[in-house]
């Protein structure tokens, strides 16, 4: 154990996090806070009222210069050509076989400039992808280890973002993105520039704000302060996947990876098809002819399905559970799997290998949860 | 409600029990709970099964992993908590009480000499005596 410590990496709100009581363990190469009072507990602070995360471990690229958004639309396989200033959009970065090797949110900050975010554990892996690919007019600016990022996520997120920045954030729209200062709050003790965005990996309203390092701290600070009132509570990876699951976002290494094609793990839709980009043929060629296989949400009875847990029909195994827990907000053992496509239809019944036992499993539809509107 | 009630024996693996008579009663402890976190699911053996000292008698599974329930003692299942079952929750709320897992009918009341007492279980879990109470 003791070996492994002096390669860890660790956020600017380590301290906080120890302050709060949290269980910390190793992601990504980061110690990062799994849970502080419980994953369920803090799984319904989301849902119901606001909860603020630390993913200072997330990756953030900058690209600057005319070719700039060129550039990221030749990588990335949705619309970034077509990106207005102060918007947003998910998509992959894709390979030559088609298959994924990120998934990414791109964010048109000004004319020339874009920020990628990209998953913590891919940091390395995605800048030598993106420098293999660069036109030499962009300048290229990995900035993930100077880079912190405090997402406030949930119904009252807003109205506490809104009291502590200098210009209000409720008009910002789904996937905008803006540059605000952060005063603090009530006396405006700080001026800290941030670039927020309404992003989010919750299924909830939301917000990612991106800060230097050295403000993280005191921005953490302000927005749990300030969201006292309305039950804001420090949130963990752990309450971060159940509800990621529930609103059926892919997790990168679990239901996304160097070995699947967008069509079958169901993101077809980010792939602007009608451009070139890495991958553009063969994933053209996919969908043509349909995949073979393809993600499906799955209700489990009778226990929870884990990564890797088999998948079954009359005993015979035919596909792989990729993630799988229990949701707490739906109530029910959720899971998404790798099926046959004729299997994937709502309402199939398959069964999931738990401790040797196939156990009931059936195709639902997905997201698992919809935020009320 | 103290963490490590006085009146029960321990395992190791951090399962207590409660004899009473040739009955005992099994469940896992306040420290067992606090790392497993949200227990959402647990499985049981049937009423007539048998368990064997120190072997798995069944899962319970927190929000993050699935982990195995060891038999701190040998017997014949006269009962398993149907609320417990139904309501996993209470392996977390009340370990000592309603969250418990399943009554015994002991092969032989020797093998409680081979379980840790209150004081023994506390050192276990590294807490000091008088410590637990919360």
């Amino acid at each position: 154990m003791a070996t492994e410590a002096p390669t860890m990496r660790r956020t600017p709100l380590f301290d906080k996090h120890a302050e709060l009581g949290a269980k910390m363990v190793a992601f990504a190469g980061y110690e990062m806070p799994i849970q502080y009072e419980g994953i369920v507990a803090e799984h319904r602070e989301v849902r119901g009222q606001a909860g603020l995360f630390d993913l200072s471990h997330m990756g953030e690229f900058f690209f600057k210069g005319r070719g700039a958004g060129a550039t990221i639309d030749r990588l990335v396989s949705s619309d970034i050509a077509g990106l207005a200033v102060g918007q947003a959009r998910y998509g992959l970065l894709t390979n030559e076989r088609a298959t994924i090797v990120d998934d990414v949110i791109v964010y048109r900050i000004s004319d020339g400039e874009y920020m990628m975010v990209v998953n913590a554990a891919n940091i390395a892996k995605d800048r030598a992808h993106v420098l293999a690919h660069l036109d030499q007019d962009v300048a290229f600016d990995d900035r993930s280890y100077t880079t912190s990022l405090v997402a406030i996520q949930g119904p009252r997120a807003a109205e506490i973002l809104d009291s502590q920045v200098g210009s209000s954030v409720q008009d910002l729209p789904s996937f905008g993105v803006a540059r605000r200062h952060i005063l603090g709050h009530p006396d405006r003790h700080l001026v800290v520039n941030a670039t927020v965005a309404r992003t989010g990996y919750t299924g909830e309203d939301g917000f990612e704000v991106f800060v230097a390092n050295a403000d993280a701290a005191r921005v953490w600070d302000a927005l749990l302060a300030a969201g006292a009132e309305h039950g804001i509570k420090p949130i963990g990876l752990g309450a971060r996947d159940t509800l990621r699951l529930e609103a059926r976002f892919s997790l990168y290494g679990n239901d996304i990876d160097e070995t699947t094609d967008p069509i079958e793990a169901g993101l077809g839709w980010t792939c602007k098809l009608d451009k070139e980009f890495t991958g553009r043929d063969v994933i053209a060629a996919k969908k043509a002819e349909g995949p073979k296989r393809k993600i499906a949400g799955l209700v489990v009875e009778g226990g929870v399905a884990r990564h890797g847990h088999e998948v079954t029909q009359n005993g015979q195994v035919v596909g792989h559970v990729t993630s799988g827990t229990y949701g707490p907000t739906v109530e029910k053992n959720i899971a998404l799997a790798y099926v046959p496509t004729p299997l994937s239809k709502v309402g199939t019944a398959l069964g999931v290998r738990i401790r040797g036992k196939d156990v009931p499993a059936t195709v639902v539809k997905t997201p698992f949860y919809r935020r009320p509107e | 409600m103290s963490t490590v009630p006085d009146d029960l024996k321990y395992s190791k693996e951090h399962e207590w029990v409660r004899a009473d008579g040739d009955v005992a009663t099994i469940g896992i402890t306040h420290f067992a709970q606090e790392q497993l976190g949200d227990v959402v699911f647990v499985e049981l053996p049937e009423k007539g099964a048998t368990v064997r000292q120190f072997s798995s008698l069944g899962v319970v599974e927190s929000v993050k992993a699935a982990s195995d329930i060891y038999a701190p003692i040998s017997g014949e299942v006269v009962e398993r908590n149907m609320k417990v079952i139904e309501k996993p929750e209470l392996v977390n709320s009340v370990p000592y009480g309603d969250g418990w897992l399943i009554k015994v009918r002991l092969a032989d009341k020797g093998e409680l000499t081979q379980l840790l007492s209150s004081a023994d279980y506390r050192s276990h879990i590294g807490e000091t005596a008088g410590a637990g109470g919360d």
